[in-house]
């Protein structure tokens, strides 16, 4: 009897250490999932108790199953990868949980982070959603043989708006390249500038928007001069058009975020090797295109253990260089962001050290607040310079059609 | 009590018939077809009914179920006073018309010609029509996409060709081709376009249709017609037509209905919804379709008790269209 009942003990205490074992649940997207792929075997020589399951689902896959996970609050992962696009909408969700509250206390990393990272997973009633992992800090990429061609003088062609579509107006004529993919980048780009800390892209702090504003009034101006000047090629990002225009070299610049240079390098256009270059957005604007971020649902099984994995991807120096060096994701983390590695010359750049123009940019940028509804707002926003720009509807009606619009849609 | 238990237990039924005792020559077939009614009403009846629950509520799907807020027909006066669903149904009903009508217009002669006239290669010349119904729409989206592009298009690359070919440093058919590349993307042509890829893509599921039902219409007609002295073409329109009536109503049923839920042809050829792009539905919404509105409406609004409404209005359009188009065919015969 009493071996029987030792037997059973031992047989108990090893089930019990086979549980300890937890098995983390991790969804991601491409190219982030890289990132975490790297991570797994170093995490768990710190950490052999905890198994790592990655599930990565394409871009907009991965957020529509996110969405329908937090809806029936089944099937939620331990660790939620977000990009930027979706924080206000999750944040507002109330499925995520609170880390700037005990037991996760973020904030005291606060500084730890680029400065406009925090505010950007904020939620409207102060709850900070997520870790950033990494941000995008925008630069223009420009085509210096095609800018020589046309006789365009590299230091001052982004000093301003009007610079810069005259410089268009000489690359189409000498080389029969466009500017712009497309003239609504353009408008993109001004309705971010010029904001202070705390202010929001389409709406301040009481819902209401800002869409009326001087701030689009000028953006609208200039992405229909632009569409007169005939110096956009009218195509969408992303699409075959747009990488086969930047391949043929018949787009000379692209604003977005530095991570483009990488995309521009492995697949869209290797062969241009040494013919881009990198520059500070036009007339002095500092804005952030991307990022991705890390979240624990609320319901989610280990949040001890994803916490530590969190911490481990987003605080931890090496990590963080890690996926700086292969994927081109610029880190979040300032101690990274001063490593020796931003001293090294892009190739793909002409050897430009870019790096540290675009850690420049990234302090510059100020702290934008999100809200759940920037997702109506730019869908309204875009229809309105449809209208401007294919049928010349005028610019302050197009824009009180659209603040129209948008309190109409945002009802509840 | 043990007793009669035990005297039932030890002749009677085996265990294995014991085990089986509830599949009984009465349950059976409720058993068997039971998995087909459980499938039906986990991904059929469930969603059906919640959708019309949830067009009375506003629910941002990542607030979770609790997050439903009732709201009874605001949903449906949103919708049905939204400049935006207008649009979509306007676009809707004009790719339906300017796609369908032609469908129906090319596959009756072309299904005769194949009846009469092929005998030995017509299966084949069936399969190649038949081709584009059953290829992915994705996929032929796609190669439209690339076809249709203004700046690399195979398309393009053809008509400029046509409208630039230089005789005597004339070019002749320059009034007819154009010498530049036209832009597809325009708001202009996105409709055009779209309606020639579901053009394409169904005539051949049409034709098959009406072949099927000439093959019913009995020959000794024909023959009988052909001894009175009747030509081809009258043949075509006293016997053939009329007799394709039942056919031309159900292949014009199919028609509307699949012509009014348009989804994926148009959502690939405007660029579906690309980061940081232009709106939904190519410029100017030019391509956006009801469904595409639907769509739209839930994933980048994140209402779906909106999009929840527009489903059932567009049910409904549907519904009544297919009602008319049963009156038209009554009335007439």
């Amino acid at each position: 009897m009493k071996i029987m009942h030792a037997f059973l003990l031992s047989a108990a205490m090893s089930g019990s250490v086979a549980a300890q074992t937890v098995t983390l649940e991790v969804a991601s997207f491409p190219d982030l999932d890289r990132g975490i792929k790297a991570a797994i075997p170093l995490y768990q020589e710190a950490h052999p108790d905890v198994e790592i399951k990655l599930v990565s689902l394409a871009f907009g896959d991965h957020h529509n199953a996110m969405t329908t996970s937090l809806a029936t609050g089944s099937n939620l992962p331990d660790v939620m990868a977000v990009e930027v696009g979706f924080i206000g909408k999750f944040a507002a969700s109330g499925g995520i949980e609170d880390l700037s509250k005990p037991p996760y206390n973020a904030m005291q990393y606060q500084d730890q982070f680029a400065r406009f990272t925090l505010p950007q997973a904020t939620g409207g009633e102060g709850n900070l959603a997520a870790i950033p992992v990494d941000i995008g800090p925008g630069a223009l990429f420009y085509r210096q043989d095609l800018l020589q061609k046309a006789g365009v003088d590299e230091s001052a062609f982004s000093k301003n708006w009007d610079a810069f579509i005259d410089a268009g107006k000489k690359v189409k004529e000498k080389t029969g390249a466009y500017m712009v993919a497309h003239a609504g980048d353009l408008k993109d780009i001004i309705i971010r500038s010029d904001l202070e800390d705390g202010e929001g892209i389409f709406f301040d702090k009481d819902n209401h928007s800002l869409v009326t504003s001087p701030r689009f009034e000028k953006a609208f101006k200039v992405a229909k001069e632009a569409r007169d000047a005939g110096i956009d090629a009218k195509v969408k990002a992303w699409t075959s058009e747009w990488t086969e225009g930047l391949r043929r070299g018949q787009i000379a610049t692209q604003m977005m975020g530095s991570w483009v240079a990488g995309h521009l390098a492995n697949w869209i256009a290797p062969e241009s090797a040494g013919l881009w270059r990198s520059k500070q957005l036009p007339d002095n604007v500092y804005a952030s295109w991307g990022g991705s971020f890390y979240a624990i649902p609320a319901k989610a099984q280990h949040k001890h253990e994803a916490w530590e994995f969190i911490r481990f991807l987003a605080l931890n120096k090496s990590m963080q260089l890690e996926a700086f060096h292969k994927l081109d994701a610029f880190p979040a983390l300032v101690t990274a962001q001063n490593d020796q590695f931003l001293q090294q010359p892009i190739e793909f750049l002409g050897g430009q050290k870019a790096r540290v123009q675009w850690k420049e940019a990234a302090d510059r940028i100020p702290a934008i607040t999100v809200n759940k509804y920037d997702t109506i707002a730019d869908e309204i926003v875009n229809a309105e310079l449809d209208k401007v720009l294919l049928h010349d509807k005028d610019i302050k009606e197009a824009l009180a059609d659209a603040h129209k619009l948008i309190k109409r849609r945002v009802r509840y | 009590m043990s007793a009669v238990m035990e005297r039932r237990e030890t002749p009677a039924a085996t265990p294995v018939k014991a085990r089986r005792s509830w599949l009984t020559r009465k349950t059976a077939p409720y058993v068997f077809i039971s998995p087909f009614f459980i499938l039906f009403a986990v991904f059929g009846l469930f969603p059906l009914l919640f959708t019309i629950y949830l067009s009375f509520h506003y629910w941002d799907p990542s607030t979770g179920l609790g997050g439903m807020k009732w709201v009874g027909f605001e949903n449906f006066t949103f919708v049905l006073t939204d400049d935006w669903f207008h649009k979509s149904l306007y676009n809707t009903f004009w790719i339906a018309l300017v796609s369908g009508v032609p469908q129906h217009l090319a596959a009756i002669p072309l299904a005769f010609f194949l009846h009469t006239r092929l005998s030995r290669w017509r299966n084949a010349v069936v399969g190649l029509y038949f081709l584009p119904f059953i290829t992915s729409t994705v996929a032929i989206s796609l190669v439209f996409t690339s076809l249709f592009s203004r700046d690399y298009g195979l398309i393009n690359v053809l008509l400029t060709q046509m409208g630039q070919w230089e005789v005597a440093g004339l070019r002749p058919l320059s009034w007819v081709f154009p010498t530049e590349n036209i832009d597809w993307n325009d708001p202009g042509y996105t409709k055009w376009v779209i309606s020639f890829v579901v053009w394409w893509r169904y005539v051949g599921w049409n034709t098959v249709l009406y072949l099927s039902a000439l093959q019913t219409i009995p020959k000794d007609l024909y023959e009988a017609a052909s001894i009175d002295g009747a030509s081809r073409r009258q043949q075509f329109w006293h016997i053939t037509v009329p007799l394709l009536r039942p056919m031309m109503f159900l292949a014009i049923t199919l028609s509307i209905i699949g012509n009014l839920q348009l989804f994926e042809e148009p959502f690939i050829l405007t660029g579906g919804l690309g980061p940081g792009g232009t709106s939904i539905g190519g410029p100017d919404q030019a391509g956006k379709t009801a469904a595409m509105h639907m769509y739209a409406t839930a994933y980048i609004e994140s209402d779906f008790g909106t999009a929840s409404a527009v489903a059932w209005l567009l049910f409904l359009i549907i519904a009544m269209m297919t009602w008319a188009n049963n009156k038209a065919f009554k009335e007439k015969s």
